[in-house]
């Protein structure tokens, strides 16, 4: 213990917080958290949002963001207490001896100076190493990352590489000035499933090659048990389980966290599409309004009454724009919408209230998707108003059997959106869908902006609603676990066309075209040693080929 | 409730102070508007409390009522203003295309020309009422109105919300008067007090110039313009009238900043 890197002792934190209307007053986000890092470690903090592993790993460095304090306990490392030094000594703490990468690189870099510059800025800062060592390091750290032009790309500026190019570029630029510990915080959670590949494989054997220490944040257990050698789980600032990655993932003893765990494992049987579709996409190719090319070419799908079709692909791939051409926002260049065996126009404009009723939308920001001035009562009585006329008693309570529908009580319908929690605001966009009693719901991300257990509890209702009023879903998504939770039959897309289309069973098995099998592949799996055999994997493909 | 800073405080009390005269002007006031009670340019003292004017009436009586048009031809002007501004610029964002291409350019023309210039141009081809200098006051300050409007609809107008309405069927009535409205309120709100001001100072310097409100009937610039000859004897009525437009004007910025500040989260405002 005692040549422990760093030590955190019953750490307390603390914030203010100023509620609309209240005043403001004082709230613990950690309660007493101790933990011990040594050198060449990794302990990845894993819990869902409002866990405070973030604050935590800012702690780290005695850093609380706005409004943070830290309120008591210690934190030690390289043998110096940390907590309470002047800001002369932090800064020769920060950035050199403890650094730091967010999950956003393109937020975090300046994008009017050039990567380099900004990789070595606290090398020579600190006065660590002359500017012509940093750089050489920089180029070695680059080489090591796996990024393309290691010697030129640092004078690229952050826009011209790629948003996974650009994370490496910070894990570059947190261990330039060889620091005794990183704090690597969601680094691949913006990232597609695809890339999040390559960062992780970069991250880890960045850490392996340089011996540092590193606490790794994230919501995502899976992610995780691929880099750390320990891990604990946090639940609203409080420890929930510490053990090594080994025993948290194989043999976990608390119930919080065998939840965590088994989460993804939910199994659903896909069903066989019917004989008549409710609704068909056929040959339908679109532009943007402005652009002179395609974005979706000639993609074709079918919905069936009671059953998900899931589109799955990464980001820019064109699934939200097919949503888009099937509600009419973006009208199709070519190609037509079959609805019940009559041709839909190809405009939102064209189409009758009654059609427009039959396709309802869920967003996946549910926050922006409510107008925040209006009640839940407004937002879900709305459409009742609109398509079915129901006005006074009859609509409240049809708004109570709606509430009622998606497990929230009617004490809710005087709340403004903001009063809610994430999973409450993505049941009553639900709710808004539910109410036009619509034959197809089109899912567009609903549960990526949730923490995982609340995102399972979305999907058990959606699934169930689905059971009782035989709607359709397009399901919308980039996580394959999700998928085969829910899906009956699946379309993968890349680069606007779909690549792949069929029962689940299908999609699933092999053999597979290329890109089905790296994004199959790429979805991380509940187990250790998953992240080494992918990659193998992929060497052994490049290599037969 | 959270306690009230001090400089809204004073704001809140001249604002007051100022709009309650304008309504009881006939019942406060202690002469007429046009009475000539006394000498040219007589001193303070207890008949006139702030003397008389130039041609001998009472200028305490003048600047009650003064006060009263200048903030109404203001308060009508803003209100003018704010519904053809914010009601054009909110349906330009949401139509988009060439319609909000052709209100656009067409105001980025009108204020293109100095609104004080284009205002006595107008004023000096037709007949100065107060119906006629209300509305081209208030039609001028509206394409500043407009822009701001329209600015904060196209942000509100590509959320998820009003897309969707929009996949709902709504019409633009509703988009723009139950969606977009209620989210555009706060800044609109602030801009508002703003507008009042500049109204003020308009009406005062189009009276100076003596296209204004026209005589015997007072203004505050009006009454400015009478007195400036004062000056050079060392008279101070012309200040009054001055201290008056300068302390409204104050006094309506500082509630606005306050409301601004209450209301958005912007300027590190708890909202």
């Amino acid at each position: 213990m005692s040549d422990a890197l760093l030590k955190v002792r019953d750490l307390k934190i603390g914030a203010r917080v100023y509620p609309p209307g209240e005043k403001p007053r004082d709230i613990d986000i950690v309660h007493g958290v101790s933990f011990d890092l040594e050198k060449g470690k990794v302990l990845g903090l894993i819990g869902e949002s409002g866990a405070g592993k973030s604050t935590i790993g800012l702690a780290t460095m005695a850093y609380g963001r706005g409004g943070v304090e830290i309120t008591g306990g210690e934190v030690w490392v390289n043998g110096r207490e940390i907590l309470g030094t002047s800001l002369k000594d932090l800064r020769k703490l920060r950035g050199t001896e403890v650094t730091y990468v967010s999950q956003s690189a393109a937020a975090s870099f300046n994008p009017a100076k050039k990567i380099m510059e900004q990789v070595i800025e606290a090398s020579i800062h600190a006065s660590k190493f002359s500017k012509k060592d940093a750089e050489a390091r920089a180029i070695d750290l680059f080489t090591r990352l796996g990024l393309p032009d290691p010697e030129t790309i640092g004078d690229r500026y952050p826009h011209q590489v790629s948003g996974g190019q650009l994370q490496r570029c910070m894990t570059a630029l947190a261990l330039c000035p060889e620091p005794d510990l990183v704090v690597f915080d969601e680094p691949t959670t913006a990232l597609d499933v695809t890339t999040q590949i390559d960062v992780l494989m970069a991250i880890k054997k960045a850490i392996r090659d340089t011996g540092v220490a590193a606490l790794y944040i994230t919501h995502d257990l899976a992610v995780v048990a691929q880099v750390s050698d320990e891990i604990m789980v946090l639940r609203m600032g409080d420890m929930v389980e510490h053990g090594t990655t080994d025993q948290i993932i194989n043999a976990p003893k608390e119930e919080y966290t065998s939840d965590l765990v088994s989460v993804r494992s939910r199994k659903h049987e896909g069903k066989p599409p019917s004989d008549n579709p409710v609704l068909t996409i056929e040959h339908v190719t679109a532009r943007y309004k402005g652009t002179n090319f395609d974005v979706l070419h000639d993609v074709s799908m079918e919905l069936h009454a009671g059953q998900t079709l899931a589109v799955v692909g990464e980001s820019g791939s064109g699934k939200s724009t097919t949503a888009r051409v099937m509600t009419g926002l973006l009208p199709a260049r070519d190609g037509q919408i079959v609805f019940e065996d009559r041709v839909l126009s190809a405009d939102l404009k064209g189409r009758a209230r009654d059609d427009l009723r039959e396709i309802q939308m869920i967003y996946q920001m549910a926050d922006v998707a409510m107008n925040p001035r209006q009640t839940v009562g407004t937002i879900i009585g709305r459409p009742l108003e609109f398509y079915f006329g129901m006005r006074g008693a009859e609509k409240h309570k049809r708004i109570d059997e709606l509430l009622d529908d998606i497990e929230m009580g009617a004490e809710f319908k005087d709340r403004y959106p903001a009063e809610l929690s994430g999973g409450q605001k993505q049941r009553v966009c639900i709710a808004r869908a539910l109410a036009a009693k619509p034959k197809i719901i089109i899912c567009d991300e609903v549960t990526s902006a949730l923490d995982p257990l609340v995102a399972e509890d979305i999907l058990k209702l959606l699934h169930n609603l689905q059971k009782r009023e035989q709607v359709a879903y397009l399901f919308i998504t980039h996580d394959l676990a999700t998928v085969r939770a829910i899906a009956d039959s699946i379309a993968v897309m890349y680069q606007g066309r779909v690549v792949r289309y069929g029962t689940k069973a299908e999609v699933l098995s092999p053999p597979f075209d290329d890109y089905t099998d790296l994004l199959l592949s790429s979805v991380p799996e509940m187990r250790l040693g998953w992240l080494e055999e992918v990659v193998e994997h992929r060497k052994m493909e490049s290599a037969g080929n | 409730m959270t306690r009230i800073p001090p400089a809204a405080l004073f704001g809140l009390f001249f604002t007051s102070l100022y709009f309650l005269m304008a309504i009881l002007a006939p019942w406060i006031a202690p002469y007429s508007m046009t009475e000539i009670v006394g000498d040219v340019w007589e001193p303070w003292s207890a008949d006139h409390w702030i003397g008389t004017d130039n041609i001998g009436r009472d200028l305490l009586s003048r600047m009650i009522y003064g006060g009263r048009t200048t903030i109404f031809i203001a308060t009508a002007a803003t209100f003018i203003s704010f519904t053809t501004g914010s009601i054009l610029g909110f349906t330009a964002a949401v139509i988009g295309g060439w319609v909000d291409q052709v209100m656009s350019r067409f105001v980025d023309l009108i204020m293109s020309i100095p609104t004080l210039i284009f205002a006595l141009v107008v004023l000096s081809v037709m007949p100065v009422t107060l119906t006629i200098l209300i509305l081209v006051m208030g039609l001028l300050d509206a394409t500043r109105v407009y822009r701001l409007a329209r600015a904060v609809a196209v942000d509100i107008n590509v959320m998820d919300f009003v897309e969707a309405a929009k996949l709902r069927g709504e019409g633009r009535i509703w988009i723009i008067f139950r969606e977009i409205l209620p989210n555009a309120l706060s800044p609109l709100v602030a801009e508002m007090g703003l507008r009042f001001i500049f109204a003020v100072l308009f009406v005062s310097t189009l009276s100076f110039l003596g296209l204004g409100v026209q005589p015997p009937n007072a203004d505050w610039g009006g009454i400015v313009k009478e007195n400036k000859d004062g000056i050079i004897y060392g008279i101070a009525a012309a200040l009054v009238p001055a201290v008056a437009i300068a302390t409204l004007a104050i006094s309506v910025n500082l509630v606005a900043d306050w409301v601004l500040n209450r209301t958005t989260s912007l300027k590190g405002g708890r909202g």
